[in-house]
């Protein structure tokens, strides 16, 4: 019998690199490949991967592990989908998460397309979570390593998918994986870990926006909670909820972003207690597997890396969904994913959805 | 492995091996050296400059040595413009030139030159008279490639140069000849150029050695400076080893041209031919008659050409798609878009380059293959 195949994205970074490795060490017959994501000039800077160093760090990499290697350029198909909704997000304002698009759209639609038509079984990729096969189902588990957990990026997967996809740093902590690249003599074991939007360049947010967001760079007015102008903004595009630097207003108490109108150009502040929030509306829902009762109890984690709030989930029409908070959590902004886990088992990922609205604790109470 | 990618690189020939290995052992002196050793370095760059003179239709004074095509494209374009900024400023080419005709041109004009891009049409040949019709007065220099590199087709060389020099005699005519050596008969003299730039490691050289013919008479700015090597143009000391292969190399693609020709034509037919029972809604790239034997570029519609090309490597066929970029990643083809192709369509572009030493079998193992490759990419969503 022929070895099974793999594909293991890769980024020129640690985490896919010992995931390269942990496969080829299982006896797979493995290729890496990298995605190239941006066109022209952002192509050749040094920020987050897909740049030309990267791409020279993860083919030493395969080198050194003996695996064919390439680059597919996925630049057009990037830009027409994750891009797009970033600067559509911003300017309609919500707070878009791009890694979770990236994943959706590109590494498994395009890539694991791809990758299945290269003959490949399994597509892998560094991402620091679990999958598991329980009762008949596929199920997604926080990574082992709680600080490094990815599966917030992941709420989107379905069963089609995580039956052919493997997250071999997932059992590992960071510290394991760097160890066992200086082990393999991998070049990428000390690398650090990339951090910011990989096509933001070198984290300057408000240059990106001035240089593609031109739409969301329009001043308007600072408002409070009863609509009194407070000062100017200096474009939607710049503002996310819960925002209190950069906002140039002082009334010698804590100012914080509380909404964003995107139709009326307005940002609205308010206190701290207007941070609040007791209910999400959702879109885009799905499941990983079964799709849980109207009622169910289940976690949110709003941020890829903040903690999980219990809430109730109730069902509201095709991809639509309503989770009410036990207790009021602060900070959440449209556009953002929410990622549901398991209420009786917090290691689960059970699937997630799109937050479209939100409801202020206070208004409800 | 069955290796269909000659336009991008060729196996180095035995006999230019051969040719090469008494200036990495024995004769490894410093062609610029006094001394016994030096003179026989020396020897060696002359008489392969004799040789590739020879095999292009040229005086050996005429041929500079170079560290590449791209080496010798850079120094013609940028040697020449800033030679003769007296005159104009104005330069003119096309859209479908090789990246080292269009990188310097591109650096040129933000140094203040004015260039000119003349688009090709759906044949891939250029018009001269359209090249003409863009010549004026502040026209210092035209750039011209002889074959194009990724659809093989060949252009009117000769009547472009007369054109030009009709609408502008003292405007130079340059022509990037690197796919042209081994592929076509070169006579640079008959086809009346300046400049004209070639690569060893296309016609079974070494990689990393180029020349640019320089009409006797023109004068250059050199871009190397230095020890004033190659007559002051191309500083730098000269890559012995390199230049004594390549002069047999050019040598061995001239004299061997006409037969190469005949054979090549008549494998492209077949791989054509059996290209086209599997899939019907094959695509060919460019004028099929008036391109170099050994090229067939294709698309293939609702496949992407780097998926095949992948497929192609893992079935151990070598060919190419589109242009690699700094990353290694299949960019989308420039000179396919430059022709018209469809954006859609160009994403599923495939050069199949034959070569000296292909063979039947390689075909065949091509046709062997293609239909389950192109099925399994067209499984991909588009």
């Amino acid at each position: 019998m022929s070895a099974r195949k793999a594909v293991v994205a890769m980024s020129g970074g640690v985490d896919s690199s010992v995931a390269a490795a942990t496969l080829v060490e299982a006896g797979y017959e493995v290729t890496g490949i990298m995605l190239k994501l941006w066109k022209g000039e952002a192509a050749n800077t040094d920020s987050g991967c897909c740049n030309v160093g990267a791409a020279e760090d993860a083919r030493r990499v395969a080198d050194t592990l003996g695996i064919p290697f390439y680059v597919l350029n996925l630049a057009e198909r990037f830009e027409e989908t994750v891009i797009k909704d970033f600067h559509q997000s911003y300017a309609s304002g919500r707070t878009p998460n791009p890694c979770v698009r990236c994943n959706q759209w590109i590494k498994f639609d395009a890539l694991f397309d791809r990758a299945m038509a290269l003959g490949a079984d399994i597509l892998a990729t560094g991402h620091y979570a679990r999958v598991e096969h329980r009762e008949g189902l596929f199920r997604m588990l926080r990574g082992h390593d709680v600080r490094k957990d990815q599966s917030y990026v992941l709420w989107m997967m379905s069963q089609h998918q995580l039956a052919r996809t493997a997250f071999p740093v997932g059992e590992h902590d960071k510290a394991e994986t760097r160890r066992i690249a200086r082990e393999l003599g991998l070049r990428t074991a000390a690398k650090p870990d990339s951090q910011e939007i990989c096509f933001v360049k070198s984290g300057d947010f408000d240059a990106y926006v001035d240089d593609h967001m031109a739409a969301a760079t329009r001043p308007g007015p600072i408002v409070d909670q009863d609509g009194r102008l407070l000062g100017e903004h200096r474009g939607i595009g710049r503002y996310t909820v819960g925002q209190r630097k950069g906002l140039g207003i002082s009334l010698g108490v804590p100012v914080y972003v509380t909404g964003l109108d995107a139709d009326a150009n307005v940002v609205v502040v308010g206190s701290r207690d207007h941070l609040a929030v007791s209910e999400l509306s959702l879109e885009e829902v799905s499941f990983i597997g079964e799709t849980p009762g109207s009622g169910s109890r289940v976690l949110v984690q709003h941020r890829a890396h903040g903690e999980a709030a219990a809430a109730s989930f109730h069902p509201r029409g095709p991809g639509l969904a309503q989770l009410i908070y036990n207790d009021p959590v602060e900070a959440v902004a449209p556009g953002q994913s929410a990622a549901l886990y398991e209420a009786s088992a917090p290691e689960e990922l059970i699937g997630g959805g799109i937050i479209s609205a939100t409801a202020a604790a206070a208004a409800v109470a | 492995m069955h290796y269909l990618d000659h336009a991008a690189t060729t196996p180095v020939l035995p006999e230019v091996k051969d040719a090469m290995l008494p200036f990495l052992e024995d004769d490894f002196g410093n062609p610029s050296s006094v001394h016994a050793a030096g003179r026989r370095a020396k020897q060696g760059v002359e008489d392969a400059r004799d040789r590739i003179a020879n095999a292009v239709d040229a005086h050996p004074a005429e041929i500079v040595f170079t560290g590449g095509g791209t080496d010798a494209d850079n120094l013609a374009l940028k040697g020449s413009a800033y030679k003769l900024r007296g005159n104009g400023n104005h330069i003119v080419t096309t859209a479908f030139e090789h990246h080292g005709v269009l990188g310097p041109l591109e650096w040129l004009g933000s140094q203040g030159f004015d260039v000119t891009t003349i688009q090709v049409g759906s044949s891939g040949v250029v018009d001269p008279g359209e090249i003409a019709g863009a010549t004026g007065k502040a026209t210092v220099l035209v750039s011209v490639m002889t074959v194009n590199n990724e659809i093989g087709t060949i252009q009117p060389i000769a009547e472009i140069v007369q054109a030009v020099k009709q609408a502008n005699p003292n405007s130079l005519v340059h022509t990037d000849a690197v796919q042209a050596l081994g592929n076509i008969p070169v006579n640079l003299h008959a086809w009346g150029v300046d400049l004209a730039a070639f690569a060893a490691h296309k016609v079974g050289g070494p990689k990393g050695v180029g020349a640019l013919f320089v009409r006797s008479g023109v004068a250059l700015e050199s871009v190397t400076h230095g020890g004033g090597q190659e007559r002051g143009l191309r500083s730098g000391t000269l890559n012995v080893p390199g230049i004594a292969g390549f002069g047999v190399a050019a040598e061995i693609a001239a004299k061997e041209v006409d037969e190469k020709q005949d054979r090549l034509r008549t494998m492209r037919a077949r791989l054509l031919e059996g290209i086209k029972d599997s899939i019907p809604d094959v695509v060919v790239n460019g004028d099929l008659e008036r391109r170099v034997a050994g090229n067939l570029n294709v698309c293939i519609p609702h496949a992407e050409g780097q998926i095949m090309l992948l497929l192609l490597d893992q079935a151990g066929i070598a060919c190419s798609s589109g242009s690699a970029c700094a990353s290694g990643a299949m960019d989308p083809s420039h000179v396919l878009l430059a022709i018209g192709v469809a954006k859609a369509l160009a994403r599923g572009s495939l050069r199949f380059s034959l070569g000296r030493a292909s063979t039947d079998e390689d075909v065949e193992a091509v046709l062997a293959v293609l239909p389950d490759v192109v099925a399994q990419a067209r499984r991909v969503a588009a």
